[in-house]
């Protein structure tokens, strides 16, 4: 009784992936990489795989022109840690990381030709955890200084996941400004959300490095790591743990939750269930009797191949023919109806004021 | 409205029969039950049975010695479509099945059912034997799995792979010391003369690929505890979830494909930790020396046996036996997709499906679980599609999306139709051919709707734009109507 008990309790997911975005570029904006990396990091130590993470860096920090101590990036001041580490694995790099490539990962709709590493291959079984760092404003937040993701978009995005079940769980942690305003929106199950500071609150750095330069952390997602540093893969750690990670005396900032979408309880639910990727287990106890002496079936080597000449490179490539194509005549569509009023109604009025004599100049 | 059709044949051998038919053999009967899978879906499932007696052939494969060998006599005899079931009824003292066995399920698709005495018996019976080769209520529900309101199933019994087009398989060979052991296995062989009959089997039901590697210096996440009495080393159960992750990051994954991947890992260990034995819940050894993990995969523990002098040098040359190997990770192959002895009754014997892996009727099993939970998936994309597109009105869909979508529509309702019909293969192709159209459709990188703006967002643009510029427009358009409104009234006045 005791395990079935414990089975509904447990959240019923199989697999689980992250999807770590960093919005913001140039140098000024170390600490939202340093943010990202650093939750990167802590997911991979607790044993999801770099082919189920989805890490996009809007700018690359390590190797910045600008970085003191190339090919590092530290979270803390006096160079404590260096959460770039050796095998760091940065699925979207600097301009690929844009409102319309974010969504497309979460909603699955993406080009053929995106490789695997690219993909969130997620299905009804997996725990999502979805970090997002950068600038952000009451509703929105900021893309590469060029465009923004409101938070109507992302709760469609989120909604569009659900209907095709592509996840069980999902966390969703954002680490702005007013980061509160972006997790209003949601209306889909299953999921919880954090955010670093309310409606109308500024979320603050942590530290500027003299040596560097810049501020290398946030401080939400400072004591975020410092409390993940803790966690290993077998903890027992609970979500509301993670809630009162930084009240106000240290962040400065009021850091919200919202669980009214998640069905089981944040007491239930362990910190590994989307930051680790711990496997459910069955022992095998049935085995099959093979008989050893049977012969195999050959493994077929394709040995008929029609014959062709060999081609050689120039003749595969109709040059000729590309060159002279002439561009694709596009269809031409009569002018919708709201021109066609707005010409009709200039050209009566024109021709009202100032006198039909002079339609006889114009035909 | 899903409704499975299952063609049943009952084949009564003489002296079987029992008193109270209701009507003289042959003839057929109809049983119909319905499927609650949440408070508005239901599937219906109708068994078209038709009662007759033997041939003078089956009697005379009926005679054979044991059931196994009958079973194999009368398969030629039968009806092989798949999805039909034919059940011989044996009289009660017949000496086919052993003391204390009432059924006996054989390799392919017939059953041996031991004679009840009344009708109502014979027909519980049956009931039981058809549950167990075709479909199960709660194999039903764990395919609709995602249209199941929590709480009705256990987190559990959603754990088999889901149906898809293709899965890839990898064999991974994990030596952790290769200096103390130099592990040889004939994975080409083994796959060739063990796997490849099974996958074929298989092939049915999706695209297999296999591909195999080998690891050198990969660990396991824990650390196993040396127990004295047994002086042996061991992997208690509850630390077995952690062993896989720091594999996995090791493991590769094909590039180009997008399958699921199920990895089956043969991990022979240290000389240091040797021999090393996983334990369960209640600590005793494990006899398979392996565990799998839903939706994943399988790890398997090869205890390599000490040299005999203990000056032996090292490497060890050691050669797999690999039909043992073959034998757990096939049989976890079967658990991962949800084929399992389990639940099945202890008064029926199955017949061992051998080298082939899995009987006709378990294929059966997964065919209906795969063709339901397709078509529920349909129903599922195609509608979330409409919903979008509905939301967002002004959404240009191409023509392909819209064949594509047609397509769906057209292959779903086949393959329901087909259902109907008792026809299983053709309507599971029908469902993938249903699930291919309607995923393309789904997952085209044109709906994106950040693509599509908004009428709002429209007006929002072109308002600060046309607004000052039709400011002097309306005023003089007011300023006309004004001056016809004088010119008309002037002339009345005048006069």
């Amino acid at each position: 009784f005791q395990d079935q008990a414990e089975q509904f309790l447990r959240s019923g997911h199989t697999n689980n992936w992250a999807v770590l975005v960093c919005t913001s570029r140039f140098w000024f904006n170390y600490r939202h990489v340093a943010n990202t990396l650093s939750v990167y990091r802590s997911v991979k130590r607790l044993g999801i795989p770099d082919s189920h993470i989805v890490l996009m860096l809007a700018d690359d920090m390590a190797c910045n022109p600008r970085n003191p101590k190339p090919a590092t990036v530290f979270s803390h001041k006096n160079m404590e840690l260096n959460v770039y580490g050796d095998d760091v694995e940065v699925d979207y790099r600097s301009y690929e990381v844009t409102v319309e490539n974010f969504l497309r990962v979460l909603t699955g709709r993406i080009p053929p030709s995106t490789p695997r590493s690219k993909r969130l291959l997620s299905d009804d079984r997996s725990n999502i955890l979805i970090y997002m760092t950068g600038h952000g404003g009451n509703g929105f937040l900021k893309f590469q200084d060029s465009e923004e993701i409101t938070n109507v978009e992302l709760a469609d995005a989120f909604e569009q996941m659900w209907q095709k079940r592509r996840y069980n769980e999902l966390l969703f942690i954002i680490d702005t400004c007013q980061g509160a305003s972006m997790y209003e929106r949601f209306y889909s199950p299953n999921i919880m959300a954090l955010a670093s500071s309310q409606v109308g609150e500024d979320s603050l750095s942590h530290q500027p490095d003299l040596g560097i330069g810049v501020h290398l952390m946030d401080r939400y997602t400072f004591y975020v790591l410092e409390f993940l540093e803790e966690i290993h893969p077998a903890s027992q750690t609970n979500m509301n743990d993670l809630f009162q990670v930084c009240p106000k005396s240290l962040c400065v900032s009021t850091p919200g939750h919202r669980t009214d979408l998640f069905q089981r309880d944040p007491q239930n639910v362990l910190i590994t269930d989307f930051f680790g990727s711990v496997r459910k287990v069955e022992i095998t106890t049935e085995t099959l009797s093979l008989d050893r002496d049977v012969a195999g079936s050959e493994s077929k080597l394709p040995e008929e191949e029609l014959a062709t000449e060999p081609l050689k490179y120039a003749e595969q490539l109709p040059v000729a023919q590309i060159i002279h194509q002439k561009p694709k005549q596009k269809d031409w569509h009569p002018p919708g109806g709201f021109i066609l009023g707005l010409w009709a109604l200039i050209i009566m009025v024109f021709f009202k004021t100032y006198g039909i004599k002079h339609m006889k100049h114009v035909f | 409205q899903v409704q499975l059709v299952v063609p049943m044949a009952v084949v009564f051998v003489p002296g079987s029969v029992p008193g109270d038919l209701p009507r003289p053999l042959p003839f057929r009967d109809v049983h119909e039950m319905e499927i609650s899978v949440n408070l508005r879906a239901s599937v219906a499932s109708r068994y078209e049975v038709f009662y007759r007696s033997t041939t003078g052939q089956e009697e005379a494969a009926l005679a054979a010695a044991t059931a196994r060998e009958a079973d194999a006599a009368l398969h030629p005899l039968q009806d092989t479509t798949l999805g039909s079931l034919t059940m011989y009824v044996v009289p009660e003292t017949s000496s086919l099945l052993p003391q204390g066995i009432n059924v006996y399920v054989g390799k392919h698709r017939s059953a041996l059912v031991r004679a009840g005495g009344s009708l109502a018996a014979l027909q519980a019976r049956l009931r039981e034997v058809a549950q167990v080769m075709s479909f199960t209520a709660s194999s039903i529900a764990a395919a609709l799995s995602d249209r199941v309101p929590d709480g009705q199933l256990s987190p559990d019994a959603r754990r088999y792979l889901k149906s898809s087009l293709g899965y890839e398989i990898t064999f991974s060979l994990l030596n952790p010391d290769p200096k103390s052991h130099t592990v040889d296995w004939d994975i080409e062989g083994a796959v060739n003369r063990y796997v490849k009959p099974v996958l074929d089997k298989l092939s049915l039901v999706a695209n297999f690929s296999v591909d195999s590697q080998i690891l050198y210096y990969a660990v396991l996440g824990v650390t196993p505890r040396y127990d004295k009495e047994s002086s042996s080393f061991l992997l208690s159960a509850h630390s077995l979830p952690h062993v896989i992750n720091p594999v996995e990051a090791r493991l590769g994954s094909s590039a180009a494909s997008l399958y699921p991947v199920l990895n089956f890992l043969l991990y022979v260990p240290e000389r240091s930790h040797s021999p090393l034995y996983i334990q369960d819940k209640d600590g005793a050894p494990v006899s398979t020396n392996a565990f799998h993990s839903p939706r994943w995969g399988g790890i398997m523990v090869y205890n390599v046996e000490a040299p005999v002098s203990p000056q032996a040098s090292l490497p060890l040359h050691v050669d797999v036996d690999m039909a043992r190997v073959m034998g757990v990770f096939l049989a976890q192959l079967r658990l991962l997709f949800g084929l399992s002895w389990e639940e099945v009754p202890p008064e029926f014997l199955l017949e061992s499906p051998g080298n082939e892996g899995l009987a006709d009727w378990e294929l059966d099993h997964l065919l209906w679980a795969h063709t339901v939970e397709n078509i529920a998936t349909v129903s599922t994309t195609l509608t979330s599609l409409a919903q979008l597109l509905d939301k967002i009105g002004n959404i240009v869909i191409k023509d392909d999306v819209a064949s594509e979508v047609y397509r769906a529509v057209a292959s779903v309702q086949s393959a329901v139709t087909k259902l109907s019909l008792g026809h299983l293969h053709a309507a599971f192709r029908a469902s993938k051919e249903a699930v291919t159209s309607s995923e393309r459709a789904f997952f085209d990188p044109s709906l994106l709707h950040l693509l599509y703006f908004p009428d709002d967002q429209k007006f929002a643009i072109y308002i600060p734009l046309f607004l000052p510029m039709a400011v002097p427009i309306l005023l003089s358009l007011a300023k006309i109507v004004r001056e016809t409104r004088q010119h008309k009234k002037e002339p009345t006045k005048m006069d």
